[in-house]
């Protein structure tokens, strides 16, 4: 503990933690808080649900110091504080693990710690942060070799960094932002009963989240907020998944499958794709698949086993080492380039939309337009043609429900990221195009936007489109999927139709067959 | 064997404006505020230096004092508009460039500091060591300056490892949003490093009028300042991989005269342009070599404000 936690009252279980009233944030006209009021109990895990920009993180940001609240009022331990820094925040003892992980990716792990936990001069601070890494470990049941560099380690890896880094540091108020959106079912389960731990050591925890599951079955309380305001805080026994989504989203919305109605001929067939990366890692051994028409075929899978390695070789970003793809009436397609293979009809959702979806810095018409453009839809070589270009943009905005854009000059970097992605859509299905290729179109997306990126995809296989849907999410493999495919160390190693129950396929993904 | 030894001998004050410049222009870069004004640094401080001794009648140390001063003065424009006000750090580091040329041949002209000669730094002879047969002349019998050289690139080699402000400072250059939520003032560790840097830079640059050319013309720098752009790529942001890379261009410059000298016949202008050869094919070596990864710090040229919305 550090001298800050040492100093402070010891906590009494089920007191308030931290209390805030009336808490006011406006970016510009934005107004992000309105009026918010929050409580946290020592030794509870408090789960905080909202869909995107409802101000979830907003909140936590203003707990953790880094945003000043306009007005309002913070209590911590019963007493009235001022957080005017990230600074403040840590000798109150509170520690945050953002979302995007703030740690330096050329530095070690043991580097990351100390550079948040200096104790003495450089050696003492080396030596006294291994001991507390060691321990904070041990607690945790973590296993994390601290001087491997940071950019080496796994994403759960670095969560667990984050994680000790700040209990290292005194926290006693954890606030975790969206901490299970990079793990998997497997991993999340260890997660929390470490966090479970560690509340029932007096802590308390903050888990933010949009997975409504998560917040029913690890949380002793619920809050719910919707547009910048606190809608309700409740026990899980007094609410259920249902009632949870109408608290989020205003109104009910209930994804339910839909099987395909008629799967037709094969139209993409991929054989033994191989691929070895530039750094010498075998990324593809030897990927078999058929995708039909009017088929959703979803490939799970743990990330890094070889997903976006196949989405680029499928999309003709990098050519296969071997093996072969023939698309339905083209024959061999093999390394053919993108824009080739764009005009025999495949189509793409890369999973990095503000970085290879979307130009951020152009504006929604021109990032709409661009395949019109190579296309020749918007006039010629030497001169583009605004205006169909700018009403084609409006008619896609519309159709595809693309909230926030004010107008289509609007720069496509400004959008959030359900809005970007359904921007994406809106292009890639503008040509009609015969194979979709998704890479987990719906990370990040609150349960509104998902619904819509998968209602679009579902319409694209009902008028005989073959979808390939990469994702990580089994929850979402479930709902849409009419054949299953799980993928590991490069290799698709199960099959399964549409329907089979989740264990058989968590078990797929790490190998326990 | 005479040829060899008395080039060896002449390196190093040739090396040492590359390998100061370099180390100061990494520190700069490590807290991730990318610094094209080099050759506009290397400028102030030779003139500087020049002015000193011309004007105020210093010692050449105080006048290498001085224009170590007035580096670090003209460097807090630049990290005024880089830092505080975010403008664009190319267009700053040209800025600053163009301005220092304008600036010191206008001086240099207006004060009557233009090719006037006067006598420079004298050598520091170790007693015992510089008896020695070859190291003795080579490594044991050079000015000040060269010996304060290697002692601030090996420590600043270890403080960036071993001390905190080292860490921090690397920190803020890799990942100024990790280093922020550390507690670290970002935005003072940004403008300390500039500051410092540019005075290193400054040292360099009056150590080429002060103690090597011991006269002041127009743009005497003669791109240096680029080069070292290049040397510290090549170095990786590595202090001890700047020394070498000092000693290699310090190499080049010194075997230029020692080859006419020596009536082996190869065009002037062809030896003159062997640096910036040299520095091309550098680049190019570094780059094939590994394959793309830089090495650099990783928020190299990014502004940094904290309450950003996105």
């Amino acid at each position: 503990m550090s001298q800050a936690a040492r100093s402070r009252a010891p906590a009494e279980a089920g007191a308030p933690a931290l209390r805030m009233k009336g808490i006011t944030k406006t970016f510009g006209d934005f107004v992000a808080l309105d009026e918010v009021d929050f409580d946290l109990r020592n030794g509870e895990i408090h789960a905080l649900l909202g869909e995107n920009g409802a101000g979830k993180s907003t909140l936590m940001n203003v707990v953790a110091g880094l945003y000043a609240p306009d007005h309002g009022d913070i209590e911590v331990q019963g007493t009235p504080v001022r957080i005017s820094g990230p600074q403040d925040a840590r000798l109150l003892g509170i520690g945050m693990v953002h979302q995007h992980y703030k740690l330096v990716g050329g530095f070690t792990a043991l580097e990351n710690i100390m550079l948040f936990n200096p104790r003495g001069s450089f050696r003492q601070s080396r030596t006294a942060v291994r001991t507390a890494a060691a321990d904070a470990a041990d607690k945790l049941g973590f296993r994390v070799d601290l001087d491997a560099r940071m950019d080496r380690l796994s994403v759960p890896e670095q969560q667990r960094v984050e994680i000790m880094k700040i209990l290292i540091a005194g926290a006693s108020i954890i606030i975790l932002d969206e901490p299970t959106a990079v793990l998997t079912d497997a991993e999340a389960q260890k997660f929390f009963a470490a966090m479970r731990g560690l509340a029932e050591i007096g802590n308390s925890v903050v888990l933010v989240t949009h997975r409504l599951s998560e917040a029913l079955s690890y949380a002793d309380r619920i809050t719910v907020m919707r547009g910048g305001r606190r809608i309700r805080t409740a026990h899980p026994e007094e609410v259920d998944a249902d009632t949870l989504t109408e608290l989020i989203v205003g109104t009910r919305i209930v994804e339910k499958p839909a099987p395909s109605e008629h799967v037709g001929a094969p139209v993409l067939t991929v054989s033994g794709l191989e691929l070895t990366d530039a750094g010498g890692v075998v990324r593809l051994r030897g990927v078999t698949l058929d995708l039909h028409a009017g088929e959703i075929y979803c490939l799970a899978g743990i990330g890094g086993n070889g997903q976006t390695e196949l989405v680029e070789a499928l999309t003709g970003l990098v050519p296969p080492d071997a093996g072969r793809i023939d698309l339905a009436g083209h024959g061999k397609v093999t390394g053919l380039p993108p824009d080739r293979l764009r005009r025999l009809g495949l189509a793409c959702i890369p999973s990095d939309r503000q970085g290879q979806a979307l130009a951020g810095d152009l504006t929604v018409a021109e990032n709409f337009a661009i395949g019109g453009v190579l296309a020749g839809r918007f006039g010629g070589a030497l001169a583009v043609r605004r205006k169909p270009m700018a009403e084609a943009a409006a008619a896609a905005v519309r159709d595809f429900e693309v909230m926030g854009v004010r107008s289509a000059r609007q720069k496509a970097g400004l959008l959030s990221g359900g809005n970007a992605q359904k921007l994406v859509i809106a292009r890639e299905f503008s040509g009609a195009p015969s194979v979709i290729v998704a890479h987990s179109p719906s990370r990040g997306l609150d349960v509104r936007a998902a619904a819509a990126v998968h209602g679009h995809l579902r319409a694209a296989r009902d008028r005989k489109a073959a979808v390939l849907l990469i994702s990580e999410d089994l929850d979402e493999v479930l709902l849409l999927a009419d054949r299953i495919g799980v993928m590991r160390s490069g290799r698709i190693v199960a099959e399964f139709p549409g329907g089979t129950d989740r264990r058989t396929i968590g078990r797929a993904m790490v190998g326990h067959d | 064997m005479d040829f060899l030894f008395n080039w060896l001998a002449n390196i190093p004050p040739f090396a040492v404006p590359y390998a100061l410049a370099a180390l100061g222009l990494m520190i700069c870069e490590k807290s991730g505020v990318l610094n094209l004004g080099a050759e506009g640094f290397l400028l102030v401080g030779a003139l500087a230096g020049v002015g000193a001794i011309l004007s105020a009648g210093a010692s050449p140390a105080a006048a290498l004092g001085i224009a170590m001063l007035a580096t670090a003065a003209l460097s807090l424009l630049f990290a005024v508009m880089v830092i505080a006000l975010r403008v664009n750090q190319v267009i700053s580091g040209l800025a600053i460039v163009f301005l220092a040329q304008g600036l010191t041949s206008l001086l240099g002209r207006t004060q009557g500091w233009t090719s006037r000669s006067f006598s420079g730094m004298p050598r520091i002879e170790i007693p015992w060591l510089s008896d020695l047969p070859w190291v003795g002349r080579i490594l044991f019998s050079q000015d000040p300056v060269f010996y304060l050289t290697l002692v601030l690139i090996v420590f600043a080699a270890w403080a960036l490892r071993n001390t905190h402000v080292g860490m921090r400072l690397r920190s803020v250059g890799e990942n100024p949003e990790a280093a922020d939520a550390a507690g670290i003032p970002v935005a003072l560790y940004r403008f300390g490093a500039v500051v410092l840097g540019a005075a290193l830079m400054g040292l360099a640059g009056g150590y080429l009028t002060v103690v090597i050319s011991n006269i002041w013309v127009d743009n005497i720098t003669g791109g240096r300042g680029w080069i070292v752009i290049a040397l510290v790529i090549f170095a990786r942001w590595q202090p001890l991989a700047a020394l070498a890379g000092a000693v290699l261009f310090g190499g080049i410059e010194a075997v230029i005269p020692r080859l006419a000298a020596t009536g082996f016949w190869v065009p002037q202008h062809f030896l003159l342009m062997l640096p910036y050869l040299l520095t091309l094919g550098v680049m190019v070596w570094s780059s094939l070599a590994r394959r793309g990864r830089g090495g650099g710090p990783a928020a190299l040229g990014d502004p940094f404000l904290r309450e950003e919305r996105r």
